[in-house]
């Protein structure tokens, strides 16, 4: 990346933001004869927290299932690590580094938070099947090492204190606290968070803030996000995009974003003055 | 053995450091546990650990009598920051870590803390904005050390870095600074300040407690050799560094008689680490031992029939002789045996999940416990105590000898503790721990400590006659008359209350009026447990508190309450006439409690005076609008419409009149 880094910038509070990471061009996406995404290009910046806005409908949730690979656009490229990427497997996505949550949880209600980390580092394990199940030699090995890790992540989440507890009896803000765990488990380049705060009360909101930019300074992981709370968004991106009946209508950073006429229109209501 | 060994040289924490080092190298000093791993520290890593830390503070220039601040939860690092303090001259200041930046401003500067150690990035925030408000004097605060790196990357390093890397650089200058240390450790004496600690303080501004190495060692000494506290026991740190009995026991115990402090992950796991652990020695408020009997009973409530009638049987057996077997009085073979199967199916698995199979000795002080709770774990065999001290004491006045455990007195006064009644019955005492002064603050240690060394404790209380334990009422200052010149001891009639699982916390009025009245906080794990039970849905605390069918409930506790009340002719007057219970749970963030949790009287008749004017008005029903404050210090308000209840009283006030 360090030929890329004139195309860096440094944020408002003294961070170095790196080359392009990712890059959309030209996406268009269709279901059936209807286009959720229409000719939209933008990219992701290495180590920024990268967010899209929009109303609803407005093809958010679309445009992240094209970054991770779940739907492949009708037309565009879609450029990671500056190779263009084809279909892909959501194995081969993974492994190329590229993690994500759910707006709607999806863990194991069953096993436990630990065990539902533990998953995300599947795709890190070397020792094979049989190996694993008679539990012997490297297996054994391995699995300390895996544990150790996901040890820190749950350090580094503060949920220790329910480490052995079924998933399925924690309440919502912790569910989406496990997930973002097992995500980063995964030791993922990049973060996709859909709807990371929804349904989330003050305080709920204000830790996943805090995580989130503790995640991306720690670990220097790229985050993208979708996110409807507005205040949410502004202070925690370093740029964002916004979306409008599935065309982008305005990318920058949040104060730029603010004052474009377009997304007052569109987003933030028309201002009387 | 060191409970029959002279202090002689040994003079100062860091001297008995060094004796434990020498003695117990290689035996564990401190445990925590960090990423699910119980991590440990032998005597002699202890040593060098604090050795580093002591040789980094001086590399950024502490002086002698600097102050430094101690912030954070129980952990290692931050023990062995107090005793590298004490070694470098200085003094450690450890400071309740919930307090927000308010509170803490006015302590940080009243000592004037040079350095500060805190336990992460909230805690740096909360010192940096203090920091801010000190204006001109911001240079105060010379250097800031903090443990978690964690989010603290884009801090503005100048004069601040983590502690790890104070104790990296102490290190590397060992050569340079290293003579300049031992010279400081040398010049310790008995008459250095060990420790200063800030008295919370249920009225005024909190005070600065200064405790000497001679209160911290004696006491530690003596308090050592009444519970025969071995080298091999173990504690579990949890309860905050800012209070005297979690230093006494940590510090002062610890490194007097060499066992293992526990610290921890973190406060919510309190509870599994407790059951890992198994503490041989272990101290409690009452709080902590009412929240696991309940938690017990609302389990066994849900457990099936057999397990239930199993449960009830044998306790209704371990109540009948479990506290003769523990106090060593004879009790029938037969009973023996039953106590002993009942040892086997129930008591024991009991007390392994509590976290209490292997208790020696245990404590609780700081309030009134229940007598059903105290009888409760004595009856399983825990050898549970009760203790009576404070701050300005090194902790202990009076504690129980074991096989002279009651609920309703305090004991015999310490060891090397003289304790006298005044004539308006406010107990004084003298020993060697009595606190050197008040800093900078003569006025309040003339008024507390007289010429001859006697400290007033503000409590009312008697000795008992025959035994010679010690019985509190109640603060000195909350005794007061009512309208008709009979005795009002609030505390005393708000424990009766308290004894109830339903409720967390009661305040009663009455000083000067002619009728009590009460204001009731319900716990909401046992009320929301009965709810569920009882098919009563409620979606906040504030609409489950108003509940009717609760409010029958906790009319019902009030009216107990009077009858027993009513027994002793003396408080008879106490008797509840009317009593709310509240929106709100009282909290420490609201300054409604302090932050060991006791109930700050003037503070909530101030904010909650229109409630009691409600209650003596005669009302049924009253608006209020009360302001929170939130975790984060942001303000809040609540409102709520609650309703006011007549309770039963006794009528025995006419005839003690007839009499």
């Amino acid at each position: 990346m360090k030929d890329m880094n004139s195309e860096g910038y440094t944020t408002a509070d003294g961070r170095k933001i790196g080359g392009v990471l990712m890059e959309m061009k030209n996406i268009t996406l269709r279901f059936g004869g209807v286009a959720a995404i229409t000719d939209i290009s933008f990219d992701i910046r290495d180590g920024e927290i990268r967010a899209i806005i929009g109303p609803n409908g407005a093809g958010k949730s679309s445009m992240l299932n094209v970054i991770s690979g779940f739907y492949v656009p009708q037309e565009g490229e879609v450029w990671f690590k500056g190779y263009k990427r084809g279909p892909m497997k959501p194995y081969q996505v993974a492994r190329l580094g590229i993690a994500r949550t759910f707006q709607n949880i999806a863990l194991f209600d069953g096993m436990s938070v630990l065990d539902n980390i533990m998953t995300g580092r599947l795709t890190l394990m070397k020792s094979g099947l049989l190996s694993q199940a008679m539990w012997w030699g490297g297996a054994q090995r391995e699995e300390t090492e895996h544990r150790e890790k996901v040890e820190k992540i749950i350090d580094f989440l503060e949920i220790q204190s329910i480490r052995k507890t079924p998933v399925g009896r924690l309440p919502y803000g912790l569910k989406k606290r496990v997930e973002l765990a097992r995500a980063l488990a995964a030791e993922p380049k990049l973060l996709l968070l859909d709807e990371p705060m929804a349904g989330m009360n003050v305080e709920e909101k204000e830790d996943m803030c805090r995580f989130i930019l503790d995640v991306n300074d720690e670990f220097g992981t790229t985050i993208a996000l979708i996110e409807h709370d507005m205040g949410v968004v502004m202070d925690l991106s370093d740029r964002v995009v916004v979306m409008d009946y599935g065309k982008k209508i305005g990318d920058g950073t949040p104060d730029e974003v603010r004052s474009n006429p377009d997304v007052i229109n569109a987003y933030l209501g028309v201002s009387h003055d | 053995m060191a409970e029959n060994a002279t202090t002689g040289d040994l003079q100062s924490i860091p001297a008995l450091l060094a004796r434990n080092a020498a003695k117990w190298g290689g035996l564990p000093a401190f445990r925590e546990k960090e990423f699910g791993i119980w991590q440990s520290w032998t005597w002699a890593e202890t040593a060098d650990e604090v050795r580093a830390i002591a040789l980094g503070f001086l590399t950024l220039g502490i002086d002698r009598g600097d102050h430094v601040a101690i912030i954070g939860r129980n952990r290692p690092a931050l023990y062995w920051s107090m005793v590298a303090a004490e070694m470098c001259g200085a003094v450690p200041v450890p400071l309740y870590q919930d307090a927000v930046a308010e509170e803490m401003a006015y302590v940080l500067e009243h000592c004037g803390a040079r350095f500060i150690v805190a336990g992460d990035q909230e805690q740096v925030d909360k010192v940096l904005e203090v920091q801010e408000a000190l204006g001109d004097k911001s240079t105060q605060i010379h250097h800031i050390a903090y443990l978690d790196k964690r989010g603290m990357r884009k801090y503005d390093h100048t004069r601040m870095n983590a502690l790890a890397d104070i104790a990296a650089e102490g290190r590397a200058a060992a050569q340079r600074v290293g003579p300049e240390l031992d010279k400081r450790i040398a010049e310790l004496t008995y008459d250095h300040t060990c420790v200063m600690l800030y008295t919370s303080g249920t009225t005024g501004k909190p005070k600065g407690v200064v405790l000497s190495n001679r209160n911290i060692i004696e006491t530690a000494k003596n308090s050592a050799a009444f519970d025969h506290l071995k080298r091999d026991d173990e504690v579990l740190a949890y309860l905050p560094m800012a209070w005297v009995g979690d230093f006494i026991f940590s510090v002062g115990q610890a490194f007097w008689t060499g066992f293992t402090v526990n610290c921890p992950e973190n406060a919510a796991t309190m509870m599994t680490d407790l059951r890992e652990i198994g503490p041989t020695y272990f101290f409690a408020p009452p709080r902590v031992f009412e929240g696991q009997l309940t938690n017990v009973m609302i389990r066994m409530e849900d457990a099936g029939r057999l397990k239930k009638r199993m449960f009830d049987h044998y306790m209704g057996i371990a109540r009948r002789v479990g506290p003769a077997i523990l106090d060593g009085k004879p009790v029938s073979g037969m009973d023996r045996f039953r106590y002993w199967l009942g040892d086997l199916l129930v008591y024991g698995p009991l007390k392994n999940t509590l976290g209490f199979s292997r208790v020696r000795v245990g404590y609780t002080a700081g309030e009134a416990i229940g007598p059903e709770i105290f009888d409760f774990y004595r009856s399983l065999g825990i050898n549970l105590k009760q203790l009576y001290g404070q701050t300005e004491a090194s902790v202990f006045i009076t504690q129980q000898p074991d096989g002279e455990v009651r609920s309703d007195t305090v004991g015999v006064p310490s060891p090397g503790v003289e304790v006298k009644i005044s004539d308006n019955g406010e107990v004084f005492y003298r020993s060697p721990g009595t606190f050197v002064e008040y800093y900078k603050n003569a006025e309040s240690t003339a008024s507390t400590k007289d010429a001859e060394g006697w400290v007033a404790t503000g409590d009312a209380g008697f000795f008992e006659e025959g035994t010679g334990h010690l019985r509190i009422i109640d603060r000195a200052k909350d005794v007061g008359k009512m309208a008709d010149g009979t005795l009002f001891a609030p505390k005393y009639v708000e424990n009766k209350l308290k004894f109830y699982p339903n409720i967390l916390e009661a305040v009663v009025f009455g000083a000067g009026r002619n009728m009590c009245t009460a204001f009731i906080n319900i716990d909401l794990n046992a009320v929301g447990n009965w709810a569920e039970r009882n098919n009563i849905a409620y979606a906040s605390y504030q609409e489950l508190a108003g509940h009717p069918k609760v409010y029958e409930m906790i009319q019902s506790h009030v009216e107990d309450v009077n009858k027993s009340v009513a027994a002793d002719p003396m408080l008879a007057g106490c008797q509840i006439h009317r009593f709310l219970i509240l929106h709100k749970e009282l909290d420490a963030d609201d300054g409604e409690l302090t932050r060991t949790r006791k109930v700050r009287r003037k503070i909530i008749e101030e904010k909650f005076a229109d409630l009691i004017d409600a209650l003596y008005g005669g009302k049924d029903e009253i608006y209020t609008e009360t302001e929170v404050t939130y975790e984060d210090g942001r303000k809040g308000k609540i409102k709520a419409t609650l309703t006011l209840r007549d309770a039963k009283v006794e009528r025995v006030a006419e005839r003690m009149a007839a009499e």
